[in-house]
């Protein structure tokens, strides 16, 4: 394993300017990571000549001192993104063959920055899952394995494509995209950090819709100075998305200082579950200890609105994706089952092109949808959400940033819970409630289970506060110290 | 309140209808993307990536069809909402790219206003507006391209929409005509939608139910997309006497959606009510609620121009002009801009008996709409002074306006060209009228022994002479000093 794929971002930018090594061989060793780890199924579609050749145009600007931000460094973009000429599919069977002529904004901006492309990325089909097993193109393995246990595990879902090639080496970073906790549980389930920003920080333009009022564009990387280099580079206010917010973007790195003397921290009680795993609890705790010892202050807080989130997101995620999915219909894109008329190309097609879940889901949003039905479900879920958004408020008067895990688990193995959609789902009990509150919030690999796997915290922070709430993650890094390597690497590296 | 009523065995029948008025708005883009929306542009050639429904493409609100859909609503003299939503209506069709409809529900843009229509025998009505609310168009399906497919044009999807909804208050075909022909007078005084029937910029569905004069609501049937108010009317004219014979049957009306077939007359089932979608509307997430601002809003009332009604009252009084005329020449923008043109600085009855009588009759021979007018109002105009000042008989001003408007020009320069002026100099009729007294004594003597009538073949006669150049009122003075003097 070459050195090089063990550079954090900002070192390889730092390595990149000092012209220890250039773009080119950076992209070449992160090109071999991914070849050597095809195993792990991360990437649905490998981009490596193109990865070349913007690397030989990263060095050529940094030849000229014109290095951007990002200038050569090699990432995985989930495939959720719609790329140029490049398979955009959402890892679905019904966008099979989509090339768009078109680039998302955040990849626009990425390469604006001189970021390059490795390959896309496995996922979720349209982002619906916790575990990376709903994609057509067959799961993701999780670097990590359990000690003395090689059951391969998942990665969580759904930017599990990002996080295991993160995690196993295969790129600086990674794009992914955050519905319902998308970034922040596989970054968990991999013992990487992951960003989700405020709804309206990153423009959803070009991201292939899964749920629009929650859908949001973030990094995936191995520091929270990484997080925060890429979450700049991604973010800004962009015309064509009439959700995006158009406030300045800071310099987040700038920002970061390690100092969390007098930030106060809300630990809302209703995150603390019936049967929630010990070494959870621990965790959780040990990440009140640190903060403490600091210089934070520890505030108890409640959120009573809190066990209404998963019900009421599986409520409004479901419906706004009834409807944003019914563009995939057989007639101008995609895979079409002909037939001899229209109501069966379209049943056809749909049912051919969608998987279980994404069917679920579409079923259960027209169902909630549906006249007779709308104001016992979607309308009040729609007055739960603001309930849920309001918990929120009130807390932050009192508070900066809020801790809670991440995950109410570690990574799972791959076909556990796979029969039961609720078990599912609770995967997501402690990311949701941010999402419907539009917050943004960040997973910080803080220790390992009692079999060794990684274990997150989540700090959620103000709406467009991110500046503070990476700086509270970057402490809670630097005190975590957290150095575990995945399985999967240190057997190669041994 | 109208008398029509339709006489069934049983006794009489009362009408009772709403339309929805769907008026394209005048714009430079689409409703949502910024593809171009001119009519007759080869297939698929004004369509965007958010048209096309692509994949992560998101809709972005075009500030001009909201500012039109407020100038409408204020034109209309109703309530604009400062706060309206755009909602999803779901439903698959392939001329549906995003598999729904973005439109405004439950919360539109402009709420209740009310219009006065003018009906034949001279009386008016108020018809109330329910709403007018903003929504995109649908792409065009075609059907008998090819024999194995059916083809899509997007050309127009995406296209802005203002649906205006009437309340229920029209009680016959004749009051249907009347408030469509006032809404499309309205819309296109101010230029928010060109109100072209043909070319679908303004389309109409109809909601007709029948009762007994006075009695609760009965049961309605909706007629979709009718395309011409000739057709709102027979299709009206149709459904009613349909009804009539159920309900005198003892039947009840099914709730259907029906389609008007104009070359039978006729209006036919296209769904019933169990056939009927569920639209499943839902605020669209990916557009924030609109939130107008009340200044920009007064300012757009403001700026209005002169609508149809107080243009027809201010040219009644301004040009002394019959109700009847005043509405003839403020049903269009451009015919009341040509006529005010024509009757500036003249006298306003003049100018509209020329606007209205030999302009109107021409531009309808040739099949020209008023803004292809072959004579200009300023070259009208120019004709009217010679008619006024008495340069032009009558007669040979119709042949001097045939000229003008078969090869161009001038007036001045065509009666000087032609000798057509009006020979108004008294020594030279003196003359012609001697002769014509000298040449005819057995007349002179008729009318003399008191047939007065011979007065019409004298004047006659000095016309035909001076081959109508001579001034008749002055001819006629003459003739009466000579023959009676």
């Amino acid at each position: 394993m070459s050195a090089l794929t063990d550079l954090t971002i900002t070192s390889a930018r730092a390595g990149l300017d000092a012209r220890e090594f250039s773009a080119r061989e950076l992209t070449e060793a992160h090109i071999a990571a991914a070849e050597a780890a095809r195993e792990l199924n991360t990437l649905v579609f490998e981009t490596f000549d193109l990865a070349r050749a913007r690397a030989d145009a990263a060095d050529k600007r940094l030849a000229a001192g014109e290095g951007s931000l990002l200038e050569g460094v090699p990432l995985a973009i989930k495939d959720l993104y719609c790329t140029r000429g490049v398979h955009s599919t959402a890892c679905s069977h019904i966008l099979d063959g989509f090339e768009p002529p078109y680039e998302s904004t955040v990849t626009e901006n990425l390469w604006r920055e001189g970021a390059v492309m490795l390959g896309k990325a496995n996922m979720d089909e349209f982002a619906m899952g916790s575990a990376n097993v709903t994609s057509y193109y067959g799961n993701v393995i999780n670097p990590w394995r359990r000690q003395g246990d090689d059951k391969p595990l998942v990665p969580g879902g759904s930017s599990g494509g990002s996080a295991a090639a993160v995690a196993a080496h295969m790129a600086l970073g990674a794009t992914g995209t955050d519905t319902g906790g998308s970034i922040r549980q596989p970054a968990a389930f991999c013992g990487i950090v992951g960003l989700k920003p405020t709804y309206g920080r990153c423009s959803r333009w070009g991201l292939i819709a899964f749920a629009s009022s929650l859908d949001q564009a973030g990094p995936l990387t191995r520091s929270v100075e990484d997080a925060a280099l890429m979450l700049r580079a991604m973010a800004g206010y962009d015309a064509k998305d009439s959700t995006s917010v158009d406030v300045p973007v800071p310099d987040y790195v700038a920002a970061l200082n390690g100092d969390v003397k007098g930030l106060r921290v809300g630990v809302p009680a209703e995150y603390r579950l019936d049967g929630m795993p010990e070494e959870i609890e621990t965790l959780w705790r040990q990440g009140t200890e640190w903060f403490k010892a600091a210089g934070a202050e520890i505030v108890d807080i409640s959120l009573p609105h809190t066990k209404y989130s998963l019900p009421t997101y599986y409520i409004v995620a479901p419906a706004e994706c009834s409807s944003n999915l019914a563009r995939y219909d057989g007639v101008r894109f995609g895979l079409r089952e002909a037939d001899s008329d229209l109501t069966h190309m379209y049943e056809r097609t749909r049912a051919k092109g969608f998987g279980a879940e994404v069917q679920r889901r579409i079923m259960i949003g027209t169902y909630v949808l549906s006249a007779g039905y709308y104001d016992a479900y979607y309308l009040k879920a729609q007055k739960l959400r603001t309930l849920i958004a309001r918990d929120f408020q009130t807390a932050f008067e009192k508070v900066d940033v809020v801790l809670t895990p991440t995950a109410p688990s570690a990574a799972f193995a791959i076909g556990e819970k796979m029969d039961d959609p609720i078990a599912m789902y609770l995967n997501d009990i402690f990311t949701v409630p941010a999402s419907m509150a539009g917050l943004p919030g960040i997973s910080v690999p803080a220790g390992l289970s009692n079999d060794g796997l990684p274990l997150g915290l989540q700090l959620l922070g103000q709406p467009f506060d991110e500046a503070r709430m990476l700086n509270a993650a970057q402490f809670l890094e630097t005190a975590a110290a957290f150095t575990a390597q995945p399985a999967w690497l240190t057997e190669r590296a041994g | 309140m109208s008398g029509y009523r339709i006489q069934g065995e049983s006794g009489e029948w009362e009408m009772v209808v709403g339309l929805e008025i769907h008026a394209q708005v005048v714009s430079n883009a689409k409703l949502f993307s910024d593809a171009p929306t001119d009519f007759g542009a080869e297939a698929n050639t004004q369509v965007s990536l958010v048209d096309a429904a692509m994949p992560g493409m998101l809709p972005v609100i075009n500030g001009e069809c909201v500012k039109q859909a407020v100038r409408t609503g204020l034109a209309l003299g109703a309530k604009i909402n400062l706060y309206s939503v755009f909602d999803r209506k779901n439903y698959f069709y392939p001329d549906l790219p995003p598999g729904y409809q973005i439109s405004q529900f439950s919360q539109p843009i402009v709420g209740k206003g009310e219009i006065e229509i003018d009906l034949e025998n001279g009386e008016t009505r108020l018809i109330g507006i329910t709403r007018l609310h903003l929504e995109m168009d649908a792409g065009k399906s075609i059907h008998d391209m090819r024999p194995d497919a059916t083809c899509v044009d997007l050309n127009r999807a995406g296209v802005a929409l203002m649906e205006i909804v009437s309340e229920p208050d029209i009680r016959s075909p004749e009051e249907a005509g009347a408030y469509i022909r006032k809404v499309r007078s309205i819309v296109r005084s101010i230029g928010s939608c060109d109100g072209n029937m043909e070319q679908g910029s303004l389309r109409c569905d109809a909601n007709v139910s029948m009762r007994r004069p006075g009695a609760p609501l009965g049961t309605r049937c909706e007629i979709k997309n009718v395309n011409s108010v000739r057709f709102v009317m027979k299709a009206l004219e149709y459904e009613a006497l349909r009804q009539v014979e159920i309900l005198e049957e003892g039947g009840k009306i099914n709730q259907q959606t029906r389609l008007f077939d104009a070359n039978q007359g006729v209006t036919r089932n296209m769904r019933s009510k169990e056939e009927a979608h569920d639209y499943r509307y839902f605020p669209d997430p990916d557009l924030l609620p609109l939130e107008l601002d009340a200044d920009w809003v007064e300012q757009l009332r403001q700026e209005l121009p002169e609508l149809p009604d107080a243009k027809r009252q201010r040219f009644k009084t301004e040009y002394d002009l019959s109700a009847d005329d005043a509405g003839v020449l403020v049903a269009e923008r451009e015919t009341a801009e040509y006529f005010e043109q024509v009757a500036a600085g003249r006298d306003g009855k003049l100018a509209a008996n020329w606007v209205m009588g030999e302009l109107f009759a021409a531009l309808n021979a040739a099949g020209l709409e008023i803004a292809a007018s072959p004579v200009s109002a300023a070259q009208l105009g120019g004709l009217v002074d010679r008619v006024a000042d008495n340069t032009l008989s009558r007669r040979i001003a119709k042949e001097v306006f045939e000229i003008m408007f078969e090869s161009g020009g001038e007036a001045d320069a065509i009666i000087e060209a032609q000798g057509l002026k009006q020979v108004s100099d008294s020594g030279a009729i003196e003359a012609v009228v001697d002769q014509i007294i000298a040449d005819n004594p057995d007349k002179v003597a008729e009318y003399k022994s008191g047939r007065d009538k011979l007065m019409g073949w004298f004047v006659g006669q000095v016309m035909k002479a001076s081959q109508g150049k001579v001034n008749p009122q002055m001819a006629n003075d003459m003739l009466n000093k000579k023959l009676n003097g």
